[in-house]
């Protein structure tokens, strides 16, 4: 099916920061950077494909229509996606099943996003019903808890450190200095990293994602439209893998209060996350020795080393030392987040599946500047949504 | 005066000397579900659409936990001065669930494979008494 693989025909952002706007505003500058670099106009675009978030009081409803209208209506079918995290993959799918269906020529996909101060928090009000407030009323689960969880399995099942864990930071902030659409452009050091204040045991400050402000925006079109636009070895979406997990998921994920049952079926032999990157591969028709380069979900630092192994860049167990032979660094074998990943931006959910679209699409069309990784042809990421919404795009030259 | 227990949650857990959380089970299948609501057997191989409510087992494994350092936001009542305190991930021994929960007592003693048995526990306290929960509490 090579020939109907869609096309990544521009890409554009609006710098991740906290600049407190509404996010509409960030999403036209997204769009129209996009649009811009594919050459389209606005009133061209066929479908709009919106990824949203949901917080009471905060910009984030109807994000598809919203920046369709601050754009100028122009009669486009439209449609929103929720996926938490994952929500700009979903967006990204709803558009690339149009245009593979012949129903769709050229497409904007758009995630923007403006986020409250501090800890991400659920919505408000007596909630009873809703686990994620719940969580945070009976547990105090709050986010970095579950990723502190898994930090902590690391250390205990292969010996990892906290010092492991500040060298991704230290590897991430580096790879960030250049990119202009980043929030955080400074290097850290180890003893920064383990000199910050802890905020879930064993994580520090400085190993855990902030939230931010930023859009993302993607032109997706079909191989005739690009042929029609002059366009020449294009990038192209190869995989996208919007999975739910199998039963029984036996890995605690926000925002349960438990895991599923494994005491009526087995637990599956390929977990949650390494089916995410699986699903993609068997779609892209490629393996893990493929990829030139990753762009992963680092929400904490020692969440960017389990994504090694999601990906099977490497076996479990190895990610340490894979970090630490530079394999994932720029100039490494398989540069992972050379964009700086979540480290350098900070999430901004409904846009950050679709930053590392456009971050990899900089990177295959040779046009990552001082982050290039020389040579990129195949490029994948992985990105995990509260709720069961897995999330990973191949894209390739 | 000895301030009222109230349970910070109705159907979850029971309120007596050795508490057990309360689960549902599957008569068809054998899976089991915690926090006690479905809508039928969480197995796609399974039918059944009633579950039973079960007692679950009062002793686990840690299977990872964290100290949180900051108070979270709201709905989480934060006494103030704030204390850190311990969520664990907890291995039940029989129904092979995970089952999170804050920790009682001493932290210190807190690792992954740590024996826990089951306690409740002050939660928050305001004017209306003593809200407490289920917590996990290290036995070896």
């Amino acid at each position: 099916m090579t020939s109907s693989e869609p096309v990544v025909l521009g890409v554009g952002m609006h710098p991740w920061g906290k600049w407190g706007a509404n996010f509409a505003e960030y999403g036209v500058v997204a769009a129209r950077a996009a649009l811009e670099d594919a050459g389209v106009a606005w009133r061209d675009i066929q479908f709009v494909a919106g990824a949203e978030t949901v917080r009471n009081g905060y910009p984030g409803y109807v994000a598809g229509a919203t920046i369709a209208q601050a754009l100028g209506w122009q009669g486009a079918q439209v449609s929103t996606s929720y996926g938490a995290c994952a929500a700009g993959s979903m967006a990204l799918d709803a558009a690339r099943a149009r245009i593979m269906a012949g129903i769709c020529d050229v497409a904007l996909v758009i995630g923007a996003d403006t986020t409250p101060k501090g800890f991400l928090a659920p919505n408000k009000g007596e909630r009873g019903d809703d686990p994620d407030w719940l969580r945070f009323r009976l547990l105090g689960a709050t986010n970095p808890t579950y990723f502190a969880f898994y930090a902590r399995r690391r250390m205990a099942l292969y010996g990892a450190t906290e010092r492991d864990f500040a060298a991704v930071k230290v590897k991430n902030a580096r790879h960030g200095l250049a990119n202009e659409n980043a929030r955080y452009r400074k290097e850290v050091s180890v003893d920064e990293v383990l000199e910050s204040a802890v905020v879930s045991d064993p994580l520090h400050l400085l190993d855990i994602c902030a939230t931010s402000d930023g859009a993302a925006a993607v032109v997706l079109c079909s191989e005739e439209y690009a042929k029609r636009q002059g366009a020449t070895d294009p990038v192209r979406v190869a995989a996208v893998a919007t999975v739910t997990p199998d039963y029984p998921n036996a890995v605690i994920e926000m925002p349960n209060f438990a895991t599923d049952s494994w005491a009526a079926a087995p637990v599956p032999d390929v977990g949650f996350r390494d089916s995410i990157a699986r699903t993609a591969y068997e779609q892209a028709g490629i393996g893990p020795e493929d990829v030139d380069l990753a762009e992963v979900y680092d929400l904490s630092t020692a969440l960017e080393l389990d994504w090694y192994e999601n990906l099977a860049l490497c076996e479990p167990g190895d990610a340490e030392g894979l970090l630490r032979d530079g394999a994932t660094t720029l100039g490494g074998r398989v540069p992972v987040n050379a964009s700086g990943g979540l480290a350098c931006f900070g999430e901004a959910v409904p846009a950050q599946a679709l930053a590392q679209v456009c971050e990899l699409t900089w990177q295959l069309r040779g046009q990552a500047g001082d982050r290039q990784v020389e040579g990129a042809r195949v490029g994948v990421t992985a990105n995990q949504g509260l709720f069961g919404h897995g999330s990973s795009v191949i894209l390739k030259r | 005066m000895t301030a009222t227990r109230v349970p910070a949650i109705d159907g979850w857990f029971t309120l007596d000397d050795s508490p057990v959380l309360i689960g549902l089970g599957c008569e068809s299948c054998g899976a089991y579900v915690f926090p006690p609501r479905s809508i039928g057997c969480p197995n796609p191989v399974c039918d059944a659409t009633e579950l039973h409510r079960v007692q679950l087992s009062r002793t686990g494994t840690v299977w990872s936990y964290s100290v949180n350092h900051y108070p979270p936001p709201e709905p989480y009542m934060a006494p103030d001065p704030f204390v850190p305190y311990a969520v664990a991930a907890v291995e039940l021994d029989e129904e092979k669930i995970i089952v999170l929960g804050q920790v009682a007592g001493d932290v210190e003693a807190l690792d992954v494979g740590a024996r826990v048995e089951l306690v409740v526990d002050t939660l928050f306290v305001d004017d209306e008494g003593e809200h407490v929960v289920w917590k996990w509490k290290v036995t070896s």
